[in-house]
């Protein structure tokens, strides 16, 4: 028996109202809500964290582009001093071989385009934009409001016409901005994106280590108002395609690595091994100088937009924006996803603007999909050449030759020689070049590791660092289990259909038992059966097992679920 | 009525009960000055219900407590916890020792000043019982006082305010526990169910929510600019008839209850001591299933 009383509000037809809901307040959100705000749009923001940045991870640049329309500080002006880290003042990459290394400094690509770009971590970081957008959006008639999950799309007579909510009745609105993450659950309602192949899609893992400020300005070598980034390719991680990353914070370090996903499938790789053979390499003794205190262990599923950035994103009164569409480019080793989401977030509030009272509920959404073709958005998440040169299948024909060379005595020449050195550094810093990188190994382990040892010097440090357990790392985490309630369900628990995701989640381990997947070994009638258990307690909603394995996989209620400090 | 509520919520200090926080002397008797003043833990389901009535419309929540000075800062914790627009205390030495029934003649007093001089009352909120009386008795006295009618028990209320009509479903106790829906006119005095839970499943409720709980923060921080203290000369009371001398409650006196003798005992044996395990096995036998 219900012991509650619904009250009426709102309209006639007993659904509250509001002109747009914006669901999810990351970046993407946040720019959504503030430009419609701005508009005198009244807008509603739904955010399943306990606070904005709860559930949210990045490797930890954001960038703002020159050729961008929008970036964050246009509508959160006092945005880099309130809640940025450091910017980024150097750009090195380290190819490593073995305890050889050859950097070169990425310092121009990095700053091809770049206005300015800021470390930061995500939970100070959109904790912050919520505030601001709380007061934005106050003044119009809306706000945020925390811990509500929205889980699917309204529909009347199969139009999309509103959410439906975990904590709330449905909710319709004109505009629904699906700002809700990787793991978009509204995308997924609307059929706009599914959860299936692996090589669509990267995994990073983060750790974020304590160093006070004056240490990290002594080691690195850098000013108060500077900061450093470091990429780190080459054979340090096997031959799992991907590669490291350490930038600097105001008191602390992000250290994390990014690998393809079916890459780390394929050599059934454990994440956090991978993360933990960057902590200990010896270049990285020189600014650890072995002491190590991990303040947090974190996850985060980053979409390749080359093959899954939406074309069109929207659906009736529908609009994605962000890691929601997809739109995380990855250009060669720098990523950039926020300020796509950025860009994206405030074109969706502006194709509304100008479309508002077309009978149309589709007009926003064309309009949206539009800007983002006529600002390059798009170029830059799908570039041209890029798809002309896989639909041509060349790609994988240049790839072998090219790796049948690097492996052969005339590669190391080729690579090795004094003017190859002079290219190669050339060849890094070229927007155009790095992004025609394959995908392959080459580009991230052959290569790199060829450099290392034909250019690189030996370091001769000790790290003697020791990084976390998993048990220790999953221990230091925050949760609120929602008890007798999982979020995720095993479809199929046999180990062909679901047993990747023991080595791919980046909470569970072969022969670990306090993470997420385990395998086990059943008898049954005499006959021997390999089996998947699943326990979601342990869970950091990164959606890796959604994709590498066959589950009903949803987010968990409002404020449930694992709650990020540093993010 | 304008569509906006008025409420008194009736609250109440009460010794901490909680382990660590509560002193007892060697009698068994509460040390009252060694144990910390808390808000009756019933009270918070009757402020829940008020701060619920206030979001879904609008309107006015008033803190009101009988007690010592002291009990001031249960009334600011209420500010604090389910946002009181302000507080009343009545308090001086002739109320002091009250029981249930001078406690509710000294209530319905204030009732009826705060009607007079503040504004009319549509509801008042109490708590199911105290903590330290356990009666359960000063809501329905205060009631009958009123001359209201009362809903007890209450799991889920709304208000219908241009009706003038309060709704709530009431739980029935009994071998089979119901929940009853009843309606009863305005003003009404509603005694909140521990289990009562205030729902909140609107946006603009939740925004509410969380508007009153910013204003809220400021208001707490100069708790003593809201709050007002009655004396009972300013309740027209004669002393004869509150207090110790108005109260017809004689505690006679007051058994500690003896703890049961423990029929548990404990031997300690060493793992590596193979007799003495030995032996626990041989004990155990007799308890261990199958033969």
């Amino acid at each position: 028996m219900s012991r509650g009383f619904g009250s009426a509000t709102g309209g006639t037809d007993g659904y509250e109202h509001y002109d747009a809901v914006v669901v999810g307040c990351g970046p993407g959100g946040a720019a959504a809500a503030a430009r419609l705000a701005d508009h005198g749009v009244e807008t509603l923001v739904l955010e399943r964290g306990v606070e904005a940045g709860s559930k949210n991870v990045s490797g930890g640049l954001l960038y703002a582009e020159e050729s961008a329309p929008y970036t964050l500080d246009d509508f959160f002006p006092d945005f880099r001093t309130e809640a940025a880290e450091r910017p980024v003042t150097d750009y090195h990459i380290h190819n490593l071989s073995g305890n050889r290394v050859k950097t070169y400094d990425l310092t121009d690509l990095h700053e091809h385009d770049t206005d300015w770009c800021d470390a930061v971590l995500r939970r100070p970081m959109d904790s912050w934009l919520e505030r601001r957008v709380h007061e934005k959006t106050s003044e119009t008639g809306g706000g945020v409001l925390t811990g509500v999950r929205v889980n699917g799309l309204l529909r009347e007579n199969g139009e999309i016409v509103g959410v439906t909510c975990d904590e709330l009745d449905p909710i319709k609105a004109d505009l629904i901005v699906a700002a809700d993450g990787v793991n978009s659950e509204l995308a997924r309602d609307a059929g706009l994106m599914d959860w299936e192949e692996p090589d669509e899609w990267f995994q990073g893992v983060k750790a974020v280590v304590e160093m006070d400020s004056e240490t990290i300005a002594d080691r690195f070598d850098i000013e108060e108002d500077e900061g450093v980034a470091h990429l780190f390719s080459g054979d340090l991680f096997q031959d799992v395609r991907g590669g490291g990353f350490l930038y600097t914070n105001e008191d602390s370090l992000s250290i994390g690595t990014v690998f393809h996903l079916d890459s780390l499938v394929e050599e059934q790789a454990e994440p956090h091994e991978l993360l933990d053979a960057l902590l200990t390499h010896p270049l990285l003794a020189q600014w650890f100088r072995g002491e190590y205190d991990e303040r947090e262990y974190a996850a985060k599923l980053v979409p390749d937009s080359k093959k899954v950035a939406h074309r069109e994103p929207y659906r009736d009164r529908l609009v994605l924006v962000g890691d929601a569409a997809g739109q995380m480019q990855a250009q060669g080793p720098i990523i950039k996803g926020m300020n796509h989401a950025v860009t994206a977030g405030a074109l969706a509030a502006d194709a509304f603007v100008v479309t508002r009272g077309n009978a149309d509920p589709e007009a926003a959404g064309r309009r949206y999909t539009t800007m983002l073709e006529k600002s390059g958005t798009m170029d830059k998440l799908r570039p041209r050449r890029y798809d002309i040169s896989r639909r041509v299948g060349e790609r994988d024909v240049v790839t072998n030759a090219v790796e049948r060379v690097l492996d052969s005595r005339i590669g190391s020449v080729a690579v090795g020689n004094p003017i190859a050195e002079r290219a190669l550094k050339r060849a890094y810093n070229s927007p155009f070049l790095v992004s025609m990188l394959s995908d392959t190994r080459t580009g991230y382990v052959s290569l790199p590791a060829l450099i290392g040892e034909e250019h690189g010097r030996t370091v001769h440090w000790e790290n003697e660092i020791e990084p976390p357990t998993l048990a220790e790392r999953i221990g230091d985490l925050t949760y609120d289990t929602d008890v007798g309630n999982p979020h995720i369900r095993l479809r199929d628990e046999s180990y062909e259909a679901s047993g990747a995701a023991v080595a791919a989640c980046p909470v569970s381990a072969e022969d670990f038992g306090g993470g997420c997947y385990r395998s086990e070994t059943v008898e049954t009638n005499g006959s021997e059966e390999r089996l998947v258990s699943l326990d979601t307690q342990p869970c950091v909603e990164c959606g890796t097992c959604a994709i590498v394995a066959d589950t009903e996989w949803e987010h968990p209620r409002g404020g449930k679920g694992v709650e990020y400090r540093e993010g | 009525m304008e569509g906006i509520v008025r409420s008194v919520v009736l609250t109440k200090g009460v010794p901490d009960f909680s382990e660590g926080a509560v002193s007892f002397n060697e009698e068994g008797h509460l040390e009252r000055g060694k144990t910390p003043t808390v808000m009756n833990p019933n009270d918070e389901f009757a402020l829940q219900a008020a701060l619920q009535t206030k979001v879904r419309h609008g309107g006015h929540v008033s803190g009101m407590s009988m007690g010592p000075p002291g009990y001031a800062s249960v009334l600011e914790e209420a500010m604090e916890s389910v946002y009181t627009d302000d507080s009343y205390l009545l308090s001086d030495r002739e109320l002091a020792a009250s029981d249930t029934w001078a406690t509710a003649i000294t209530l319905c007093s204030a009732l009826e000043k705060y009607q007079e001089e503040v504004a009319d009352v549509d509801l008042v909120f109490a708590g199911f019982k105290t903590a330290d009386g356990e009666t359960g008795q000063t809501g329905p006295q205060t009631c009958w006082g009123l001359d209201w009618p009362i809903v007890t028990h209450v799991l889920a209320l709304d208000i219908d305010p241009d009706e003038g009509i309060l709704r709530a479903k009431r739980l029935v106790e009994g071998d089979v526990d119901e929940i009853e829906t009843v309606e009863a006119p305005l003003p009404c005095v509603v005694i909140a169910d521990p289990e009562f839970e205030p729902t909140y499943r609107k946006a603009t409720h939740r925004l509410t929510h969380k508007q009153l709980r910013g204003e809220t923060r400021e208001r707490a921080a100069d708790h003593e600019e809201y709050l007002t203290t009655w004396d009972h000369q300013d309740l027209n009371l004669d002393p004869d008839y509150i207090g110790l001398d108005g109260s017809p409650t004689i505690v006679s006196a007051v058994d500690p209850i003896p703890k049961a003798p423990s029929e548990r005992e404990a031997t300690m044996v060493d793992p590596s001591d193979e007799d003495g395990m030995e032996k626990i096995f041989d004990e155990m036998h007799a308890f261990a299933g199958g033969d």
